[in-house]
């Protein structure tokens, strides 16, 4: 069965996986498209970022024969909120609000990629070397 | 009146990016922006990722960063302020004479604000140090985290036409994160048309009493 995964600010994703309760099990090959996150032997990793799979949990985690990961798992561990929609099989995964807080030290505006009515992209990081002011507005 | 600021202050090494919390998409936003003829980025955030990112609760709200990327100004109210409760009329939409002379005010402090960022950067008294920019940081919880993807499900159920499945979830939006008045108006407006700025609008601001809707931007560290 087709699920419909929002992840994060990702695109929608329509992925073969499979729901039961709370867990919800990828395709190990569609996740890194989904989700950005792909399986390694340290552990599931985005970019530099490794989560090791906790050892005694591994069957929580990871079926074999399909290849199959459990993404709510994956929150659940990381204390991301995961809220999913039975009718129309769509599952929405946040970020945590430690990792949406992790920037404050820094201080650095965090990034994103917008497009404007003509469909090109924009980046804060595009105009490094400006003052920006960003201002937010809506039509409603 | 960003397109004037941003022309006046462009050669002095600024930028204005505006950003369209808009559910609706461009096809809600563009007859703004173009009526605006504006000659700085305009940009439409359908998800309002970017609220979730800088901590923006209404509109219209301001970040401020410099050269670097650094946050000198987190999110706040930009040139605006409650002067439309108390005088604004609500059926001729007028406002009164001291309601837009007030409106003028703060419109004008927090312009100057920007101009003298602009010409003086960090030397400039309304550009926060690290310090206070991070204690002015807002701090998300759980629920707020909540809230923002309980909105992309119910969002995202309302752009597929779904629009009963969506409504429960654009309800949690709005329970979990209370402050957000993007959350309660944009919602609204993907439930009905029009609600965004319906009586039930009235009702929730007449609801908060003393305390503001559009909280003062703190200009003076």
């Amino acid at each position: 069965m087709s699920v419909t995964i929002l992840y994060q600010g990702r695109a929608p994703y329509a992925a073969a996986a499979e729901a039961a309760g709370e867990d919800l099990w990828v395709p190990a090959g569609e996740l890194p498209v989904a989700t950005g996150w792909e399986l390694r032997p340290e552990g599931a990793c985005r970019g530099d970022v490794c989560v090791p799979i906790p050892r005694d949990r591994q069957g929580e985690f990871l079926r074999e024969r399909p290849a199959r990961f459990n993404l709510a798992a994956l929150a659940r561990l990381l204390g991301q909120p995961v809220i999913h929609e039975e009718a129309h099989g769509v599952w929405s995964f946040g970020e945590s609000a430690a990792a949406r807080g992790s920037g404050t030290p820094s201080l650095q505006a965090p990034d994103f990629a917008l497009p404007d009515l003509d469909g090109h992209i924009h980046r804060p990081a595009d105009y490094r070397g400006r003052k920006v002011f960003l201002v937010f507005w809506a039509s409603w | 009146m960003w397109q004037a600021l941003h022309e006046e202050l462009e050669p002095q090494g600024f930028t204005c990016i505006a950003v369209a919390l808009d559910s609706g998409g461009p096809a809600k936003a563009e007859q703004w922006i173009r009526a605006a003829k504006p000659t700085y980025p305009c940009l439409i955030d359908e998800r309002h990722v970017t609220a979730e990112l800088y901590g923006v609760v209404n509109v219209p709200m301001g970040v401020w960063i410099d050269e670097t990327g650094r946050i000198v100004r987190p999110a706040e109210t930009a040139a605006t302020s409650d002067a439309f409760r108390r005088h604004l009329d609500r059926t001729t939409k007028q406002m009164s004479a001291e309601g837009l002379a007030e409106r003028e005010r703060v419109r004008a402090a927090y312009l100057n604000a920007l101009r003298d960022w602009a010409a003086r950067g960090p030397a400039s008294a309304y550009a926060l140090s690290e310090e206070q920019a991070r204690q002015r940081l807002p701090v998300p919880s759980d629920e707020h985290a909540r809230a923002a993807a309980s909105f992309r499900l119910g969002q995202y159920l309302s752009s597929r036409g779904h629009g009963q499945a969506a409504a429960p979830y654009l309800a949690a939006a709005r329970r979990l994160h209370p402050e957000s008045w993007s959350y309660r108006r944009q919602t609204w407006e993907l439930e009905e048309p029009g609600k965004a700025g319906s009586a039930e609008f009235w009702a929730a601001v007449d609801a908060l009493g003393d305390r503001p809707y559009y909280p003062p931007a703190r200009l003076q560290p």
